[in-house]
């Protein structure tokens, strides 16, 4: 019975298989749900998802698979009806939706609202039929339900329903492709360490001085040697003001983040503002500049470029060409994509973080970036999927 | 699947919900690991000694540590120790037996009744610590190779395991294990949770505490957001010094016990102490 439940939520992104489904079976046998939904859904829930990060997932699918079962679930409608009692009292209804209320008596509305449970098939919000939140039919949850499906209302008290724990949804916050917190950043960029033993040899091998002193014959033959450091140089460049303003919190949490983690041997970082044209500045105010032709001087291959913008801007802002010195020189200068591609074609690893959410990257200025620079989303996914980029050994050069 | 094993439900000082019992009994019926996860200062830890005490079994706790290897938890071999003896002519250097120490996961299994073991921050170990404990938790049993002996588990163990989500874990070890997500908990349970460590506290001054507790968990500007602990220490000292009423501005007394970072700090008073000055 819940096999196609299973398989929901694989469609969902739940990697779930058969290991799960066994542990489910073996719990459902021993009736640790207790014969009920409620019961069910924690069972579920424990066994089923392996990270918060599926959770939200998982509530979806609970909520679309077994939407059509809550009036199997007895408890669930008389919660209903409970509501229901308790709903002329609410000071909140409109004076229509008090005069709609006073039409019916209460048996009649049972009546009523049990034949429209039947009917109804989808969730609806607003209209003046359906029950569901914010609507003006009798059998809603008139502006007080904050989200999903919650048509228990508040007087519920005692214990939770699961349709309406998952209804709530209270773990998107925990989705992995939401945008991230400092914590999760931080454990995001720690991937991206590298350590390499050189400078002086100041540290005790124990396992090289005992091999050495049996060598000696007993005689103590001390073995030294350099410090594991880190060896990660990384090259970050944010864009700033303008389309980039909504972003500007998060965008100042990475960049805290970065400049932090203590496992990056170099942090360079740099602004600009739209596009880069022959210039990078050094503070946010875009005052400080250096030539991007001195930075790759001053940089090497082997350090990651990160670039964090949204790429978002007119067309010709990327065709227009401008100096060395970030003038304005139709002649001379190179245009604002062609800068880009001289980045991204210094460094052997770069990758370029979007804020915009990735179905808005077709048809303008990001298609075309994205085709300079390896693109990730500013989530957490996509974080880990920049930083995994990264630490990968050099791409073929002369690939784009 | 035996037996039925007893229920969980748990303590008086432990409040737990629907959800997490339902995790418990789920991994005490199918005999899996329990991990669980959630924020620092939600009762990770607390749970195995409240799952101890509700079945009345004992507790063993083994706190994983950066430098800690699979091997630590099974036995160790001492040898410094054998040596030692030799050199000196104590104890019985013969028997190999006398110098193998159990790790908590081997005393788990050696011991004659059922126990509860905590495998606290799983996390903090190496990438590669929870693959090397997968066949130890899956068989309940493992071999000592200097004596060529097995330690088998005659009662399996009830294994909690807690996770700060410092590193990802192997799917397959995930897996394994039966999960459960510990929620920050909402004002009503913290209400409890707060009256449970601070008994008798006048009414007023814990509704105000927890509301600006709140309307700080709720401002997205915080590096470090207070956490259930920081909340408990904050009410103690203010009832300590006898404060009576709170309100979030610049001025809110030992806001330090809360917010541990100067830049949250100076964030608040920037934020708060304008608007009550508007």
């Amino acid at each position: 019975m819940f096999l196609p439940f299973l398989y929901e939520l694989r469609r969902r992104g739940v990697p779930v298989g058969a290991q799960e489904a066994l542990a489910l079976a073996g719990a459902l046998k021993a009736g640790l749900h207790d014969s009920s939904l409620d019961g069910f859904y924690h069972v579920a829930r424990a066994l089923l998802v392996h990270s918060e990060a599926h959770l939200d997932a998982f509530d979806q699918a609970f909520l679309a698979h077994f939407k059509g079962m809550e009036g199997a679930g007895q408890q669930l409608t008389d919660e209903l009806m409970e509501w229901l009692k308790e709903a002329r009292q609410r000071r909140d209804l409109s004076p229509e939706e008090l005069a709609l209320l006073e039409r019916f008596n209460a048996e009649e509305l049972e009546k009523l609202f049990e034949q429209r449970l039947r009917e109804q098939t989808e969730r609806h919000d607003g209209g003046t039929k359906w029950i569901g939140t914010g609507g003006a039919s009798p059998f809603g949850h008139s502006g007080h339900a904050r989200e999903g499906f919650k048509v228990g209302g508040e007087g519920g008290g005692g214990s939770r329903m699961a349709m309406k724990v998952a209804g709530q949804r209270r773990y998107r916050g925990y989705r992995s492709d939401v945008v991230l917190d400092t914590r999760q950043m931080a454990v995001a960029l720690r991937k991206l360490r590298a350590f390499a033993r050189e400078g002086v040899a100041d540290e005790l091998d124990v396992e090289g001085s005992i091999a050495a002193t049996a060598k000696n014959a007993g005689e103590l033959e001390v073995v030294t040697r350099p410090p594991r450091r880190p060896n990660t140089r990384v090259v970050l460049l944010m864009d700033v003001g303008g389309s980039m303003d909504p972003y500007a919190h998060l965008v100042s949490r990475l960049f805290s983040v970065a400049k932090q983690a203590t496992h990056f041997k170099e942090l360079r970082t740099y602004y600009f503002h739209n596009c880069v044209y022959g210039r990078v500045f050094e503070s946010s105010h875009l005052v400080g500049g250096l030539r991007v032709t001195d930075l790759l001087g001053q940089v090497g291959r082997h350090h990651k470029l990160v670039v964090v913008g949204d790429a978002l801007m007119a067309p010709y802002e990327l065709a227009m060409r401008t100096n060395s010195d970030g003038r304005y020189d139709p002649t001379n200068g190179k245009e604002g994509l062609v800068w880009l591609m001289e980045l991204a074609r210094h460094f052997e690893r770069s990758v370029w973080l979007n804020p915009e959410p990735p179905r808005t990257w077709r048809g303008n200025t990001i298609e075309a970036v994205a085709r300079v620079f390896d693109m990730f989303p500013l989530t957490l996914e996509g974080l880990g999927e920049a930083v995994a980029h990264l630490t990968k050994g050099r791409m073929a050069r002369g690939r784009r | 699947m035996t037996s039925s094993p007893a229920r969980f439900r748990g303590t008086d000082t432990y409040l737990s919900s629907e959800g997490l019992q339902s995790a418990v009994n789920c991994a005490l019926t199918l005999q899996r690991p329990l991990l669980v996860r959630g924020e620092p200062g939600t009762g990770k830890t607390l749970l195995a000694e409240a799952v101890a005490e509700s079945l009345g079994l004992r507790l063993l706790t083994w706190h994983v540590k950066s430098t800690t290897r699979a091997q630590d938890g099974l036995y160790v071999y001492d040898t410094v120790q054998r040596l030692y003896d030799s050199r000196f002519g104590e104890g019985d250097v013969r028997d190999i037996r006398h110098y193998i120490r159990l790790g908590p996961l081997g005393e788990a299994f050696a011991s004659k009744e059922r126990v509860v073991l905590l495998i606290d921050e799983v996390d903090k170990a190496d990438v590669e610590f929870p693959n090397d404990l997968l066949h130890e938790l899956d068989r309940m049993r493992f071999r000592v190779t200097e004596t060529n002996e097995d330690v088998v588990a005659t009662h399996r163990p009830v294994v909690v395991i807690t996770s700060n989500n410092e590193k990802e874990l192997p799917d397959a070890f995930l897996r394994r294990c039966v999960f459960h997500f510990i929620d920050f908990p909402d004002q009503e349970l913290m209400r409890r949770i707060v009256s449970v460590h601070h008994p008798g506290l006048d009414e007023s001054l814990s509704e105000q505490a927890l509301k600006v507790f709140y309307e700080l968990r709720n401002f997205t500007r915080l590096r470090k957001r207070p956490s259930t602990s920081e909340l408990v220490d904050w009410i103690a000292v203010l009832k300590a010094s006898g404060v009576t009423s709170l309100k979030l501005d610049e001025n809110l007394p030992y806001l330090g016990a809360l917010l541990k970072r100067e830049q949250d700090l100076m964030a608040v008073a920037e934020a708060f102490g304008r608007r009550s000055r508007a």
